[in-house]
């Protein structure tokens, strides 16, 4: 190295660094495009009204899929969205610096690091063996509670936090309680936060998968109940390749979810600019 | 105050309270059945034999998991051989190199891509890698095939974390290396990215956790095999595989054998995560001296 001119470095590693970064950005797009590009020719209505065949032929639509997939998203929010905010309710604007607070924390960092495959076990032990709920959209949600709920509190506390200080101290200086000036003027200011959060880990339960396999069964039938089994998009992704090899379906399916993540993706950055933007033009 | 103001005061607070604890719960509860469900094995296989074993076959009451231990670190290894170097440099021209709207239009993208599910990545993987793979031997499900599909799903995580820590160091700090006459890559060796260090290991130890426990994509092109790999272009089976794999018709000792892989690969993360983070707060140390 000491031979070579900081110039003839400079330039070498330049070209190395655009050469490394437009490649690897160029091929992690390609991978995008390609999915969209031979997944959309057979996209159609029919293919996303129709049930599946089952069985080995991969044959007909995905119908019976989303049902299932917003069934266990559905469930999966009305357990996690209000225990997700009150946790954050509880670490922005309750927990005192002491051990306990301590403790949740790091809780909550470590659950985020835990792998979906572990969370599946627990599932599996816990759901579907000794509570009795079998391979179930049940089982599934709440496995999925259990993974997504690091992402909520921490996207949701991070939008109490943003709710200016002059808020709470405007609603307690009038004689408010606490839990009136949290409920009723903290809450709704930090509501596109909370929206934000939401979508977040809808984006984030769409491409599970792992803790879904060893959980909710895999039947492609249409779900009668929270009881029966189900496939969500990224499973049946996961089934129609590896079972039935049926490859245009399983990419047609693929482009599905990458369109998904592209809306609930553009929807978020939306709403947290206008978010900040707001709660900046209020302080 | 009214009293029934007072009450329900209280009564929210312990309920927050309560919700705050639940996760440290559902961390402990994962622990506890992880643990209870796993350690009957070892009434049947030792430890050691347990870990260091070749065999892995539950009909024959044999339960080893070397196989998928080097498994799982060879194409955690693979993947990040390629995805650091890659993702660094892919960091520094997102946060210092390219052109301000050359950026705008990357980093919405990579963004997008930290997001997109695994079984896509698979999905590719298996229609494209592995007929490619196969020209260089064997049936083209293989470590390398994995390791690849791996790279590209952990450089998005590398990328946009790196890019945030880079973009975080003062700007008078590449100014002044800039004014001193330094060239713009010295500025960006010698001050950016010793200064947005920690930034850039924690997305290293991230996108690891994600090699680690990726389950799914891996099970697509990784061939599944329980044979001991001897080359990159060998099938093989990670941890997580074989948890999945099986779980779903174990029972028994076989059972108890997938909660214990979980045990190992638990501990695995651990291990990791420690080590990287030993390794950071040793770089840390050594730069801060490097200064004095």
């Amino acid at each position: 190295m000491r031979n070579i001119s900081p110039k003839t470095a400079q330039k070498i590693a330049m070209a190395g660094i655009w050469a490394g970064g437009a490649v690897t950005v160029g091929i992690l797009l390609l991978i995008v495009i390609y999915v969209l590009l031979r997944g959309i020719p057979s996209l159609s209505i029919d293919f996303l009204f129709t049930a599946p065949k089952g069985g080995l032929s991969g044959d007909g639509g995905i119908s019976t899929i989303i049902v299932s997939t917003v069934y266990l998203i559905g469930t999966t929010l009305i357990i996690l969205v209000p225990v997700g905010i009150g946790a954050a309710i509880y670490l922005a604007e309750y927990a005192p610096s002491n051990k306990f607070t301590g403790v949740i924390r790091y809780g909550v960092e470590v659950l985020a690091g835990v792998p979906s495959i572990i969370f599946g076990l627990f599932g599996f032990a816990l759901f579907v063996t000794a509570l009795h709920f079998k391979f179930s959209i049940l089982s599934g949600a709440l496995t999925l509670v259990c993974i997504l709920l690091p992402t909520m509190i921490r996207t949701t506390e991070e939008a109490i936090k943003g709710v200016p200080q002059a808020y709470r101290e405007g609603a307690l200086a009038l004689g408010a309680t606490r839990w009136q000036t949290i409920s009723r003027v903290v809450i709704p200011a930090a509501m596109p936060g909370v929206i934000t959060a939401t979508i977040l880990c809808i984006g984030r339960a769409i491409g599970e998968t792992a803790c879904l396999y060893v959980t909710m069964g895999g039947s492609a039938a249409m779900p009668s109940s929270l009881l029966s089994g189900g496939r969500t998009l990224s499973l049946q992704v996961f089934y129609l390749a590896m079972e039935t090899r049926a490859l245009d379906k399983a990419m047609a399916t693929a482009a599905v979810l990458i369109l998904i993540i592209i809306i609930v993706n553009t929807f978020t950055t939306w709403l947290a600019h206008r978010f900040y933007a707001r709660m900046g033009g209020n302080v | 105050m009214k009293i029934s103001h007072y009450i329900t005061d209280r009564a929210a607070k312990t309920t927050v309270l309560i919700c705050a604890a639940s996760s440290i719960l559902i961390l402990v509860a994962i622990i506890i059945f992880i643990v209870l469900q796993g350690l009957p094995t070892f009434q049947k296989v030792s430890v050691f034999n347990f870990i260091f074993g070749m065999e892995w076959r539950p009909t024959n009451g044999q339960f080893g998991i070397l196989p998928m231990i080097v498994g799982s670190i060879a194409v955690t290894f693979g993947a990040l051989l390629l995805a650091i170097p890659l993702g660094i440099a892919c960091a520094i021209l997102l946060a210092d190199v390219a052109p301000h709207r050359v950026r705008q239009i990357l980093r919405p993208a990579v963004e997008l891509l930290v997001g997109i599910p695994s079984v896509v990545y698979g999905l590719v993987g298996l229609v494209l890698l592995v007929p490619a793979v196969r020209q260089l031997g064997g049936n083209g499900f293989s470590i390398l095939t994995a390791s690849l599909v791996l790279m590209a799903m952990v450089l998005p995580t590398i990328i946009s974390i790196s890019d945030d820590a880079l973009r975080a160091v003062p700007r008078a700090y590449k100014e002044g290396a800039l004014a001193l006459g330094a060239t713009r890559w010295q500025t960006i060796s010698r001050v950016l990215l010793p200064s947005a260090r920690s930034g850039i290991v924690a997305s290293i130890v991230l996108g690891m956790g994600r090699a680690v426990g990726e389950t799914m994509a891996m099970i697509m092109v990784i061939g599944n095999s329980i044979a001991f790999p001897k080359s990159p272009l060998d099938p093989a089976r990670t941890l997580t595989g074989n948890i999945a794999v099986e779980i779903n018709y174990a029972s028994g000792t076989h059972e108890n054998a997938l909660f214990a892989t979980g045990i190992i690969l638990l501990l695995f993360i651990i291990i990791l995560n420690s080590i990287t983070i030993t390794v950071l707060k040793k770089g840390i140390h050594k730069y801060a001296e490097h200064l004095s």
